[in-house]
């Protein structure tokens, strides 16, 4: 029996909470999924690995020496990983700051909190290592596989890259928590975390069009340039390349460094969580704040409330209108793409069209989530004396809104530039928003709007249909720049994924 | 519906709803015109249920409801046109104030925006709202935002208030505010229908009260009715209401009507 308050004991209840979790995320709360469940995880490692070995087969000679262009391809790929890896880390970190669960009941016990944050910071470590190892084992199975065991040693090297990504998380959060308070360090933190993880793929992708004006994000790695003014094939910072490609001595290095950085920061910080995390629940309580619009909320019909409603509480709430406009970062590349077009360098702007389309299809899912599902009052708006159709109509009206104001002016830009690609825009940004409404009206569920960062969890039938009508909508546009006739196959295909989404859905009576 | 519906703020004939097991079952209730109605039960009584079939926010299996003689179930727009809902977790927005939230109310129910103002600066006057009325929500005690929501529920002037534990968490005084107001508009003619476990609240406040337990209404009346119905004996309403469940099971009354009042 393990002594009650000990590091031991806590570890034992955060595994098994984490294990609950986990397997709730798979199996949605039902036991009887579990052989579809362990049948769904089988095809997509199958799938995952033949996906890895399309993209590597033919990529170099992975048996090779490695040479510096291969270091700068591995060191660069892991960089970006990593940058992925933080992103997530600091996401974890945040929560732990902010959801309250368990932390009221622990806090007023006599049990010792840094021993609790101790833990929890290396259960953390843990999971990300674990979601990091499952996302890339596939890759480096087939690296293994073309070019030998001793690729097997990256498992290792994502391991370390986990470690230092949740120390580093931990002492940034502390920092901006002892520079800014509890209060902004929310919303900076969780806006830090997913610049981290656009940003580099962003840049990647920046980089790439500014310089041979294409989108693919390995351009960069593979450039003479970059090539040229890396350090030197001696240097320290080839070391986790090193290692993942099988050297020992590399590998124990960039090991211990991760274990140390990682027990470093679980010394210095997890006493502080305690008072830290007491601070920031005072935030999660809410404080008054005056507001100096209510002059201008007059709604003259009930339509018009529910969508000035939607768009105020959105408007108002920084850190959900973070989590929505934040996969519009990835509009930055075709945005500098449109305004090199504009000084007449270059005519690609036939690229732009699908990832508006698919941008668009994701923002408007995002936002009718948060207007049919995320509805904070529900019975209020159900006791109205306003029809159903009426209520979703005008929360159609409030997704549309917000897509139209976000892209409108991006469209108008392109349809001065290309009259007919703006008109295909137009319409691939309707249908894709218009599907991705519809999927989300089929599949609500009432939820605090709060939980909008997990809302594929509560539905990962609906979160799949969303991507896919979405996806197939942004191809449907890039064949009918090419060709208006052609485009029409995939727009069925499209079109075909909603009744079948629909007939997925719950059944309501 | 019965022509005796047409003077009724609230009828509910046979009204069933069946979960795991049946919450509603074959419930007949009437609340007239103007009069403060009071339903209490154990947990589980089926009152919860038989509100929210009321409002709109259930379908009943079977049964009938009428509002001022409206069909709930045919004419549900027009029905919740005259009602209003308020449950023991206060319906607001964090993000809105208490002013906007009223604006947002009265938008929905259709009242145009200069008597919405007018009602909205008067309800956050007499609530006690004034010092908070520009800021949000998010940072008002449950109290407070309760008054909020019994402001949004009074805002488009409803000629029937149902509210389901409407105290629960209120302090003496925020209380003591509710209940005054409630009162007022039933004299001003407005009828109220009300869930509660505070007997206290149910005995000072109802002109009649109705004891729900397994689904059925198993006594109602005046609260000197309550007491004959129970026996000698029973001095409190906390004595009546335990011998009224205790024995209201069905296994005392065969018939699916309460004791006679």
């Amino acid at each position: 029996m393990i002594k009650a308050g000990t590091v031991a004991w806590f570890a034992q209840h955060e595994t098994r909470l984490a294990w609950r979790d986990w397997a709730w995320l798979l199996s949605g709360g039902r036991r009887r999924r579990g052989y579809a469940v362990m049948l769904g995880l089988f095809a997509f490692v199958v799938f995952m690995h033949g996906f890895a070995y399309l993209t590597l087969a033919h990529a170099t000679d992975f048996a090779a020496p490695p040479d510096k262009r291969l270091l700068v391809t591995i060191g660069g790929t892991l960089l970006l990983y990593w940058s992925l890896m933080l992103s997530q880390a600091m996401e974890a970190v945040t929560r732990a700051f902010y959801a309250r669960g368990d932390l009221d009941l622990i806090l007023s016990s006599s049990a010792s909190a840094g021993r609790l944050f101790a833990v929890r910071i290396a259960t953390m470590a843990l999971g990300i290592a674990a979601m990091s190892l499952a996302l890339a084992a596939p890759a480096i199975n087939v690296l293994a596989w073309l070019g030998g065991a001793h690729w097997l040693a990256a498992y290792g090297v994502v391991m370390a890259m986990a470690m230092v990504a949740v120390a580093i998380s931990v002492m940034l959060t502390v920092a901006l928590f002892r520079a800014i308070g509890p209060k902004r360090t929310r919303l900076v933190a969780q806006i830090v975390a997913a610049v981290i993880g656009a940003s580099f793929v962003i840049g990647v992708q920046l980089v790439a069009i500014l310089s041979v004006g294409t989108l693919s994000r390995v351009a960069l790695f593979q450039s003479e340039v970059i090539i040229d003014h890396a350090p030197d094939r001696d240097s320290l910072w080839w070391l986790p390349a090193d290692a993942a490609m099988g050297n020992g001595l590399a590998l124990i290095a960039v090991l211990a460094l991760g274990a140390i950085v990682l027990a470093g920061a679980i010394r210095f910080c997890a006493p502080r969580f305690g008072e830290l995390a007491l601070a920031a629940g005072g935030v999660s309580h809410g404080t008054a704040r005056p507001s100096r619009r209510t002059a201008n909320f007059r709604p003259k019909s009930p339509g018009q409330a529910l969508r000035r409603k939607e768009w105020l509480l959105l408007w108002r709430d920084p850190w959900l209108m973070s989590q929505s406009l934040m996969q519009l970062l990835y509009l930055l590349p075709p945005f500098f793409l449109l305004s090199r077009m504009f000084y007449g360098e270059g005519n690609s702007a036939a690229l732009l069209v699908p990832v508006l389309i698919m941008a668009a299809g994701q923002l408007a899912g995002g936002l009718a989530w948060l207007a049919i599902s995320g509805e904070d009052a529900p019975d209020l708006i159900a006791t109205a004396p306003v029809t159903a159709a009426r209520v979703w109509r005008a929360k159609a009206e409030a997704v549309a809104g917000g897509v139209g104001i976000v892209f409108g002016p991006i469209v108008v830009g392109l349809a001065i530039l290309d009259p007919m690609l703006g008109v295909i825009t137009v319409c691939g940004i309707v249908v894709a928003g218009a599907a991705a409404t519809l999927i989300q009206f089929w599949f609500r569920a009432q939820v605090k709007r709060s939980l909008f960062r997990r809302r594929h969890v509560s539905s990962r039938i609906a979160t799949f249909a969303e991507a896919l009508s979405s996806i197939i909508w942004a191809g449907a546009g890039a064949v009918a720049v090419v060709s208006l006739w052609f485009a029409i196959f995939p727009g069925v295909v499209a079109l075909a994924v909603l009744p079948v989404a629909w007939l997925l859905s719950p059944k309501r009576p | 519906m019965t022509e005796g519906s047409l003077h009724s703020a609230l009828d509910i004939r046979d009204l069933a709803k069946r979960f795991d097991r049946p919450a509603v079952d074959g419930l007949d209730l009437r609340v007239r015109a103007g009069e403060f109605y009071t339903l209490l039960g154990p947990n589980g009584a089926g009152k919860t249920t038989t509100l929210r079939m009321a409002t709109g926010l259930l379908k009943p299996d079977r049964g009938a409801i009428a509002v001022f003689g409206i069909d709930v179930l045919a004419e549900p727009v027009a029905a919740k046109q005259i009602m209003a809902w308020l449950s023991d977790e206060p319906m607001i927005y964090d993000r809105l104030t208490p002013l906007e939230y009223l604006y947002f109310v009265a938008g929905l129910w259709g009242v145009d925006s200069d008597t919405a103002e007018t009602r909205a600066r008067d309800l956050i006057g007499w609530l006690g709202l004034a010092q908070y009325a520009q800021e949000r929500c998010e940072g008002l005690s449950k109290g407070t935002r309760q008054k909020v929501a019994l402001a949004g529920a009074l805002v488009h002037e409803p000629r029937l208030i149902i509210l389901d534990e409407p105290f629960t968490g209120l302090d003496a005084a925020s209380a003591r505010l509710v209940k005054n107001v409630l009162r007022e508009r039933v004299a001003q003619g407005c009828s109220v229908i009300m869930t509660t476990h505070i007997l206290e609240v149910a005995e000072r406040m109802a002109d009649r009260i109705g004891v729900m337990c397994g689904g059925r209404l198993v006594a109602e009346g005046t609260l000197e009715d309550l007491r004959r119905q129970a026996g000698a004996g029973h001095a409190t309403l906390e004595d009546t209401f335990l011998a009224l469940t205790d024995t209201g099971s069905g296994q005392t009354h065969s018939g699916r009507g309460p004791i006679a009042a």
